[in-house]
């Protein structure tokens, strides 16, 4: 109690006061009732919340204008993509193999290097969990993954679980993908591409 | 000994007078970096996303954390670019590739031997499209990590998903087209795979090829996907997936 300022406890006084001479006023206000009981004062207090009477403008956030900062980042962006690809083209030729010929099967046959991965699986699992399964459910699973994470942090400490398990499930395919593309010679049996060579093409 | 100078002063009033002509002046909107004497102020900042095409794609501000090259590494707008890039170079490709069985390798050998740039031009398709699936994947992790995929932007990170997913079907349909060995096994891998599907297998296998095995029925369906339907798709998937960007907020807030 002793922490109420003195003034609105005056006014809580006076209200009091005028409730119990009758006045209308503070009726229609929807004090009234408050103030016929004797904690007139603690309930005013506990009923008007701080954040409503204080801080009524929203927090400025600090931005910036997008023309110039980001635009230029991202022109410059642009700009080393654009000379990372053509100066990698010149120098690298994008492979043309003979023509397709369906009836001579070439040893190993490799799927895309983003599908190398389910390749590798499909030595492990039948063809139904490998090629179409597991894939399947992966794609299945990162769509609803929003829905699955209901914890609201984003803060890494706060998220062990999520990005250990993401983690592991991203190097699961990084290193399928590795095996199935660099680990994989004749007959898609296991090899060392520093012995053997490599048996794969982009 | 002042034809440096005058020549100098003959280009600036033909400057002047082409920027100060009413074409010019009806094309560039108030604030346009490239209207007469554009000065750098707050206002005019503003005017240059506002009275441009790019507010589509950008609000006047946004979040200072935004811009930084650490938060993002620009990997959805890499992705961005190398989808026009790999428009632009795919159209120069069409000129010349003619999706027959008989002739599909041919026009692009002939490409790589005797038209100009053609080598260079199909280089940089095929490695750009490597590259976007990449771009795309590791766009994918930087939102995990972040956590950008929590409300409010739960949509928005299934709109990415497709757009993974397309990417994927867009570099793989265009795997087959040079029909050489490479990319004639390389599906022929592939398609197996789906053709485990349970129940419907066969069919699924079937209407991706448009036959019972690899031939000139796939070469057709595979490049009117490549070129023309799945292009258009994503294109849309990216729209939204864009206004959403913005729409959720920008992009999420720093950890």
């Amino acid at each position: 109690m002793t922490d109420i300022p003195d003034h609105l406890r005056q006014r809580a006084e006076d209200a009091r006061y005028r409730a119990q001479a009758g006045d209308t006023l503070t009726d229609t206000l929807g004090s009234g009732d408050l103030a016929v009981d004797g904690g007139a004062d603690e309930r005013l207090l506990s009923v008007i919340r701080a954040g409503s009477i204080q801080e009524l403008r929203t927090q400025p956030t600090d931005k910036v204008n997008v023309w110039p900062h980001l635009l230029v980042v991202e022109f410059v962006a642009a700009l080393c993509v654009f000379t990372f690809v053509t100066l990698f083209s010149i120098f690298m030729n994008a492979p043309l193999q003979e023509l397709a010929n369906p009836n001579k099967t070439p040893n190993p046959a490799k799927a895309p290097w983003y599908f190398v991965g389910l390749q590798e699986l499909l030595t492990y699992f039948n063809p139904m969990v490998a090629g179409v399964l597991g894939p399947g459910m992966a794609a299945a699973g990162l769509i609803v993954l929003p829905y699955l994470d209901k914890n609201p942090s984003t803060r890494p400490e706060d998220r062990k679980f999520a990005v250990s398990f993401f983690t592991i499930f991203l190097m699961f395919w990084a290193v399928l993908g590795i095996i199935g593309a660099v680990f994989r010679g004749k007959g898609f049996q296991f090899t060392l591409p520093w012995k053997d060579g490599l048996f794969f093409d982009l | 000994m002042d034809n440096p100078s005058v020549a100098k002063e003959k280009l600036g009033e033909l400057d002047d007078k082409i920027r100060g002509s009413q074409a010019w002046n009806s094309i560039f909107r108030p604030g346009s970096i490239f209207k007469q004497g554009y000065q750098d102020s707050p206002r005019n900042r503003s005017y240059v996303i506002m009275n441009s095409i790019l507010y589509h794609l950008h609000p006047v501000k946004v979040k200072r954390h935004a811009v930084k090259v650490s938060y993002t590494l620009c990997l959805g707008g890499i992705s961005f670019f190398l989808f026009i890039l790999l428009t632009v170079t795919g159209i120069f490709l069409m000129f010349f590739y003619r999706p027959t069985t008989t002739q599909a390798w041919n026009s692009i050998y002939q490409l790589k031997t005797s038209v100009t740039f053609g080598l260079l031009v199909r280089n940089m398709h095929r490695w750009a499209a490597h590259l976007m699936v990449l771009s795309v994947f590791l766009h994918m992790a930087r939102v995990f990590y972040h956590g950008a995929y929590k409300p409010p932007r739960e949509f928005n990170w299934v709109i990415g998903i497709v757009l993974l997913l397309l990417t994927l079907l867009l570099s793989f349909t265009g795997y087959l087209l040079p029909w050489d060995q490479l990319s004639l096994w390389a599906v022929t891998v592939g398609t197996n795979m789906a053709g485990y599907t349970p129940v419907f297998g066969n069919q699924v296998r079937f209407v991706l090829l448009g036959g019972n095995e690899i031939g000139s029925n796939t070469l057709i369906r595979w490049y009117v996907l490549h070129v023309l339907m799945l292009p258009f798709v994503i294109v849309i998937f990216m729209a939204v997936h864009f206004w959403r960007v913005r729409k959720d907020g920008g992009i999420s807030g720093p950890l």
